[in-house]
């Protein structure tokens, strides 16, 4: 399992989701999109979506977490929806600030 | 991280919707898409170091300023007003650069050594025609995006830096993906070498906002094209809104119910110019947006809710905070500290400190600002009142010492600036064989009042310490500002000195 940094982009290896890591643990995590693991950008695709994480990643939505301590944002959409093992991502509500600029 | 997934982003979310607007041209995303990815071969063929824009508003900006995300070199907007031997000195310190500019300067500045000159025009055909490069721009947070020349009103300029990490940090921080509805358009009139002009096109670009780009401020004109392109957001500083309010009054009907928010920003907001503004366009919701350079635009926010509250309130702490410039970004730390450092308490006046990802507190070959847990000493006076509402005192190097003793010249200039004659007040030390510095005001008063100066230095010593009371009082037909509205408070201490400006 690897460890993901602030900033860092990975994508799905069962779809086409592609995601910017916003805030993680300086820890293992097993992230996965589709029901697999996620991969480096560089990396091939391989593998079958798991039909129980069909929800979708959806552009510009971010995903958290439970507990908040990972948060990412998807910058290219896909089928697969994310999860840490079994333990699916939620959408994180934004509270809208007043445009400013 | 790199702006570039921002307009990536924007592109595969709604690629065929207009992006910027300029007279009868425009772009849409995956034009600008497409023309950031041409400019950016051309930039990067040149051999140049940056990629800079010497020009008003217009569509090279933004195709600019993607092309130095995409190709790596960074983006730096100059002041088109500077004069021309200003202009050399700014640019021999990005040289090699690859520089766009209009028709009629490419002459005059491609003997400029280390310069390759284009034309707004000839930049834009090649960007639109031009083969896209391969989308391949790092993604490395800590390049830098943009070379800021600071507005220098106490000094020589320096450029600010910011680096992809901070821009990037600052829209995903305040602004939602595809938040903008497809009628939605922001109206642009802040020059593209200020920070605001470039925060406007970052966020509008995030949340799918078509940018009316406004190159020259007139306030009929800005009216106008309101009118024509059912604007439905816009930013001024305070000197525009001053002059659009003037425009609003003579018309019946402002026909501006369209306009859904005005946010404003980039100097201290007369209280009778916001009060004005909010009774002509009851729809429309005001945000006070604080911020710098070096910490990549908006740190502070007065709300709409927060202005009508304010506006509404008889409780004199409530109803002054439409002078304050609201409260600090969820994602901004912000603290009031005194000369040695120590937090401050609400009520009391002190240096602004902040610290946050948008931070950047660094300058062009010169060592971080930034302390060593992130804090950046803004060099802004101000206080924060009992629920974090802040408010602004002005630049820590304008306090005036006198015997000894600090003032802030807002502190004075609030105080004037509530006498019923009183328009516009501006107050800075002159030097003083007694006292070191002695106070002094330029005033401006409202059309047909009139006031003695005596009756002003009453008002002041009624209401503040003595040693506060402006030894000279001057009227003015009007004070100096700059472009965006900054006081130049140099001019005023030259001119109240007696010194040739």
């Amino acid at each position: 399992m690897p460890q993901f940094n602030a900033g860092t982009r990975i994508k799905s290896a069962v779809c086409s989701s592609e995601l910017m890591v916003i805030a993680a643990p300086k820890s293992d995590i097993d992230l996965r999109c589709g029901g697999a693991a996620v991969i480096d950008m560089g990396a091939d695709a391989a593998g079958e979506i798991d039909p129980q994480f069909k929800d979708g990643c959806a552009l510009g939505k971010r995903y958290v977490s439970e507990n908040g301590d990972v948060e990412l944002l998807c910058t290219k959409p896909g089928e697969g929806s994310l999860s840490i093992g079994d333990v699916g991502l939620a959408i994180k509500e934004a509270k809208p600030l007043p445009s400013s600029d | 991280m790199n702006l570039m997934m921002l307009l990536e982003m924007a592109q595969s979310g709604f690629a065929d919707r207009v992006a910027f607007r300029n007279g009868d041209d425009s772009l849409t995303f995956g034009e600008l898409f497409h023309a950031a990815g041409a400019a950016a071969a051309t930039a990067r063929a040149s051999g140049a170091r940056h990629l800079a824009v010497l020009d008003e508003s217009s569509l090279a900006v933004p195709v600019g300023l993607f092309a130095s995300a995409w190709s790596g070199l960074p983006f730096v907007p100059l002041n088109y007003r500077l004069t021309a031997s200003e202009i050399e000195g700014l640019a021999s310190q990005i040289t090699p650069a690859y520089l766009v500019t209009s028709a009629d300067r490419v002459e005059s500045l491609a003997s400029v050594e280390g310069l390759q000159v284009v034309a707004r025009e000839t930049f834009l055909e090649q960007a639109r025609s031009g083969e896209s490069a391969d989308p391949d721009w790092g993604m490395d947070a800590e390049e830098i995006a943009i070379l800021l020349f600071t507005s220098g009103t106490t000094g020589a300029p320096k450029a600010a830096v910011l680096r992809h990490k901070h821009l990037v940090s600052y829209i995903l921080g305040s602004v939602e993906f595809g938040a903008a509805a497809e009628t939605d358009a922001a109206l642009v009139s802040v020059p593209p070498y200020h920070i605001a002009g470039i925060a406007a096109i970052a966020s509008s670009v995030y949340s799918g906002r078509q940018v009316v780009q406004l190159p020259n401020f007139d306030a009929s004109e800005w009216v106008d094209l309101a009118k024509r392109h059912t604007v439905s957001n816009a930013f001024v500083v305070p000197t525009m809104l001053a002059r659009i309010v003037e425009v609003l009054e003579d018309s019946e009907d402002t026909g501006l119910g369209h306009l859904r928010a005005l946010s404003y920003g980039g100097g201290k907001m007369p209280q009778a110019v916001i009060e004005q503004a909010m009774q002509l366009l009851p729809e429309t919701n005001f945000t006070n947006a604080y911020g710098l350079t070096e910490t990549s635009s908006t740190i502070c926010l007065l709300g709409p809710e927060e202005h009508r509250a304010a506006a509404a309130s008889e409780d004199p702490e409530v109803r002054r905070r439409l002078t304050s410039v609201g409260q600090a970004l969820p994602s901004v730390e912000l603290e009031i500290r005194d000369e040695n450092g120590n937090a401050l308490p609400a009520g009391e006046r002190g240096e602004i400190y902040v610290r946050g990802e948008q931070v950047s507190g660094e300058y062009l070959g010169r060592a971080s600002t930034l302390e060593g847990d992130g804090w950046f000493p803004t060099r802004d006076g101000g206080s924060l009142d009992s629920e974090g509402y802040l408010f602004l005192e002005g630049r820590i190097d304008d306090v005036i010492v006198r015997g000894g003793e600090n003032m802030s010249p807002g502190e004075i200039e609030d105080v004037l600036l509530e006498h019923p004659a009183v328009a516009d007040a501006a107050v800075v030390g002159i030097p003083d064989e007694q006292w070191g510095e002695a106070v002094a005001a330029a005033i401006v008063l409202k059309a047909d009042a009139t006031a003695e100066a005596s009756e002003l230095q009453d008002w002041v010593k009624s209401r503040l310490r003595s040693s506060r009371t402006p030894q000279r009082v001057e009227f003015r037909a009007e004070l100096p500002y700059n472009e965006t509205g900054k006081l130049l408070r140099r001019q005023v201490r030259a001119e109240l000195s007696g010194e040739a400006p």
